[in-house]
Order: C-alpha cells, then structure tokens, then sequence
C-alpha cells in the first residue's frame, strides 16, 4: 500500500517515533526495487547512509530524496540521461546537494531525464523512457519525468529537478504533482550539468504546495559558485501560505486561451481549457478579482527560445570533448578526430540537433538575424510581464496545451514536442518564478491537467500563497 | 530547406559526424524548426535592446581571496584526472594536434 508521505506527513511519523529514518528509507528503496522496473523513474539508487546525519530542528532531516540525474553529488556516477557521461563519476556535491544534505536529507538515487535536460517526454533519455504512474502506456513529461514519476508514483518523499524551458511545471503538471520553478537568480546551479545558463533553473517536485515551500526555504540563497545567485535576503515561504488573497487581482492574459488549431499539437486542448478556467472560477469564488490581460508577443516566446538556448546549448556542450572525462573514442586520429568521434559516438539525436541549431544560429552571417533577433524579442516577452505586473499580483493559465500523451506519439516530430512547452517557456525568457499544481482530470484522457501560476520576480511569497490555497480549495 | 553543404557546414562546427543515412530527415527536421523560428521577423524590435540575462546584476564579483574551497588531495585529484581517458602521472595526456609525417 502507498503511505504517500508528504514532508509533512513524514515528519510527523519521525517525530512521533512511529518510523525511524532507516525505516522510512528502506520503505522507499524496496519499493523503488519493486516498482522501478515497470517506470524506469531511477537510473541509480543509493544505500542508506552510514554517518550520522540527524540534524535538530530541521523539516528536512530524515526525508528520503530522488535527485534528477543532472545534479552532481560526490562519489556517484552522474550520466544526465547521456551515453557520454555513462560512467561519469561526480567530483564534489552541487551547492542545492551540499544545502539538502546540511538539512538531514537522505538519497534514495538519481531518476532519469531527456538526455541533457533536452524534451518534454523523458523519451530523449539514452537510457529508455519514464513511465507516468498513472497509465504506463503514456509519457511522464519531461526533462525532470524521472522525478516526476518518482513522485507521482510515491518512490520518493520529494525530487528536485531543472527548469530551462518548462522541465519541472511540465512533467509536474503531466504526473497531477507540484512542480516550482523559482525566480532566474534564487538557486544556485552550481553542480547542476549546465544546459542554458541564462535559463536554468533547480526547482522541487512535490505532492503539495506546502512541500514546494518547505524545500525552497531550504535551497535559495546567494552562492560563491554561481554569480547568478542573488544576495538579497530570502524570506520563509512557509509562514505566509495561509495569508488572506482576498482582493488579489488575477491576469488572465487573452493570448493563453486563442492558440490557433491547426498543426497537430499546437492548439489548447478543450479538456486542458476546461480545467483551467474551473480553475480560475475558484480563484473567483476565493476573493480574488479576474481580470483579461494582453501579452502581445507571446506568440514569438517560442521561437525565441529556440533559438537562445540552442545558442547556449551549443556553448555549454562544447566540454564534452572526450578529452578531460566522459566518453573517449579510441581509434581518434588525432586531437580533432577525437573530438568528432567522442561527440558523435556519445551525443544522442536531440542534443546534435540542439547543437547544429545553435552553432547555426551563431555562425557568421546569422548571429543578426537569429542570435540577436531572438535577444530583442525576448526583451519584448519581459516587457509585456512587466506592463502586465504593474495591474495584476499574479497571472494563471494553463501548464501545457495538453495531457500526458502516448509514449513514441509524437517522438518523430521534434517540432511537435517542442510545442509542449509554449507556455512554460515564456517566464524563463523572462525569469520569473511559476508553479504548476494539479486541477483535475481531463475529460477525455482522464490524466492530469496542471495549472501554472506566475508571479513577479522573487515574488515566490505571493505565488506560493495563491498556489496553496487553490490547492486546498480545488481538493 | 538546408542545403547540404549547410548540413556539412554546421556538423564541422559543432564537431559531429551525420551518418549519410541519417541527412535527410536531419536536413527536414532543422528545417522545420527553423522555418518555425522565422516568425521572430514579423516581431517589430526597431527599439529594443536585447536582453541577455535577467537578473539585473551587473558585474558580480569577489574580493580576490583564496576561498579555502576544494583544498586538493589525493582523492580530489583522482576523481578529476582519474577520469581522463589517458594520463601520465599528474596529467591529462592529449593526442597530437598535429599528424605526424
């Protein structure tokens, strides 16, 4: 039978000496050995840890944790989903590993992704694909699916995974759990397998709202390694959930709910649309003011986006080379052939895809029309935000455009995949922190519908407040 | 749709090799995708700056200090270097950059 321990939940049993940690970790690990085989959520798993790491105090101490396998803790092997780094041996701890392990936290193992953090269905992955929990037969979204799955599945307490254009909301949003991406510049990335650096984004994936919050508090904060990081002082998360959003005014931006139909996949579906705006209604019903806004370039957000972070992509991968670490061909003739050879033998279709586009998008006589191009408009995308925020508190609408769909569906059309994440990458363009919770089944698929709420930069306060008391109100 | 000395183009920058049998549906599937990035023209940008990162941040620096983070030992230094395909004692060896005659 699930527990399904939240934090929460968990704690309680902790604390009131009803489970030990060895317990409540072993419970996890004989069910991972059980149940992994069927949703390949995990590529490694861990052991118990032997040193004494009980830390007073703590929410966190004694949770068991899966980690998306992009994120380095020492002494283990990290692949990030690639047939390049298979035997990869990580170096020291990511800053978030070093943060949750100063916690009291417990690894349960490192779950499968899109081979660098690149997809929306974990179909990517070299090492085959996640299964949703929910009906095996379809995708768990992606690049965190293996967390998600985790999650969803309760083969973990929480997960953490990477946001560059949607990886925790979407695979949050397709696994009915709670996926945050936190404001550009909240949490370190240092030890985190770099896709886009102007991009990426560690966040949790939970069972609830107040989980999400729990973490955050435990992952933020300005960090040496990672000058992106910011030094302001980070509020508790926790303490505000319950504070009153009565009177809050609610965007509803217009564009969201007129995607046109057309290309397969590119339209909202009508059960997603339907969730959403019951969704909305709550909102209505709890306080909150609704009001129609406009964001006039959202329509562009995605080809910006694809062409920035390619761009980044192309930069940031330029390291495996097959020299330092990773996978090294053997018969390379010399320095260069080596490289052609490593990157072709250990690079999977997506990642060569993402690169050429990249290298493309930079080369001499393209950089104007394509790099540049897409760097003013993603100016515009933060813009229309940034007028919408000066009369809304927070804006809503869906997560993706639809459900959780069938494995292999659509893996012969990158161009369709990439369409999944229309609405998630917009707030990386820009920055901005959004969540995705859970707002029912849809009609026609029965699998989850995720609701996204986005807030103004380093306003997670007033998105986890809207967040948790639409959860509580939609139960 | 890309030509093929594009393709051969763009492959040598980014340092992979297409298999001859998987150029054409490379070639379709760039293509699509960058027909679909053509949208970012009818955006008008006449008076926008490009906007490269978010954070606002403006040359984020540190007192030029050594940070007594990752002190090298023994066990640090084979998990980095241990890691190279080949090495010679303390160090990365490297294939030659130039063919030998």
């Amino acid at each position: 039978m699930n527990k399904n321990y939240t934090i929460k939940t968990a704690r309680e049993d902790l604390d009131k000496g009803k489970i030990s940690t060895e317990e409540l970790f072993n419970y996890y690990r004989d069910k991972i050995n059980a149940e992994n085989k069927n949703l390949n959520a995990y590529l490694s798993v861990f052991d118990f840890p032997n040193s004494k790491f009980l830390i007073p105090n703590s929410l966190l101490s004694g949770i068991p944790v899966a980690v998306k396998d992009n994120m380095l803790i020492e002494g283990t092997r990290t692949t990030a989903g690639s047939k390049i780094l298979e035997n990869y041996i990580a170096s020291y701890d990511a800053t978030v590993i070093k943060k949750l392990r100063n916690a009291g936290v417990t690894f349960l193992g490192k779950t499968n992704l899109d081979e660098f953090a690149m997809g929306t269905s974990t179909e990517n992955s070299a090492y085959g694909p996640t299964k949703n929990p929910l009906d095996v037969s379809r995708i768990p979204g992606g690049s965190s699916g293996g967390s998600a799955a985790a999650v969803a599945g309760d083969l973990c307490v929480f997960a953490l995974g990477s946001d560059t254009g949607g990886s925790v909301r979407q695979p949050a949003a397709m696994c009915g759990i709670v996926g945050l991406k936190p404001t550009y510049g909240r949490v370190s990335r240092h030890g985190l397998i770099a896709m886009a650096s102007s991009f990426d984004q560690i966040g949790p994936l939970t069972k609830t709202v107040e989980d999400s919050a729990i973490v955050l508090n435990a992952l933020c904060g300005h960090d040496i390694f990672d000058s992106t990081t910011v030094n302001d002082e980070v509020p508790d998360f926790t303490t505000t959930l319950n504070d009153s959003i009565k009177g809050l005014t609610v965007g509803v931006p217009k564009e969201f709910f007129a995607m046109p139909t057309g290309r397969q996949g590119t339209g909202l579906s009508a059960e997603v649309s339907e969730r959403v705006q019951a969704g909305i209604t709550k909102l209505k019903d709890l306080g909150c003011k609704i009001k129609e806004i406009s964001l006039p370039n959202f329509e562009y957000a995605l080809s910006a986006y694809y062409v920035a972070v390619p761009s980044e992509v192309s930069a940031n991968l330029a390291r495996f080379d097959g020299v330092r670490y990773g996978h090294s061909a053997k018969d390379g003739e010399n320095l260069i052939d080596t490289y052609f050879k490593s990157r072709t033998e250990g690079l999977g279709p997506e990642p060569v895809r993402r690169i050429m586009l990249g290298a493309y998008a930079l080369s001499s006589g393209y950089y104007d029309a394509y790099y540049l191009k897409a760097q003013k408009v993603r100016a515009l995308i933060k813009k229309d935000f940034d007028d919408a925020f000066k009369d809304v508190d927070i804006i809503v609408g869906p997560a993706t455009p639809n459900t959780a769909f069938k494995i292999g569906e659509k893996v012969s059309d990158p161009l369709a995949l990439y369409l999944e994440d229309i609405y998630t990458v917009p707030l990386n363009l820009a920055g901005l922190p959004g969540i995705s919770i859970p707002c029912g089944l849809g009609s026609t698929s029965k699998m989850p519908v995720g609701f996204q709420i986005i807030a103004k930069s380093f306003d997670e306060t007033t998105l986890l407040r809207v967040a948790h008391q639409l959860e509580q109100a939609l139960l | 749709m890309l030509s093929d000395s594009e393709l051969d183009h763009i492959a040598k920058l980014a340092r992979v090799t297409v298999a001859p049998e998987k150029r054409e549906q490379l070639k379709k599937d760039l293509s699509a995708i960058l027909g679909y990035i053509e949208k970012l023209n009818k955006a008008d940008t006449s008076s926008v700056e490009p906007l490269y990162q978010t954070t606002g941040l403006v040359n984020a620096t540190r007192s030029d200090e050594p940070r007594g983070e990752f002190p090298m030992t023994e066990k640090l230094e084979e998990l980095l270097i241990g890691q190279a395909p080949t090495r010679k004692e303390r160090f990365v060896k490297v294939r030659s950059i130039l063919n030998k005659k």
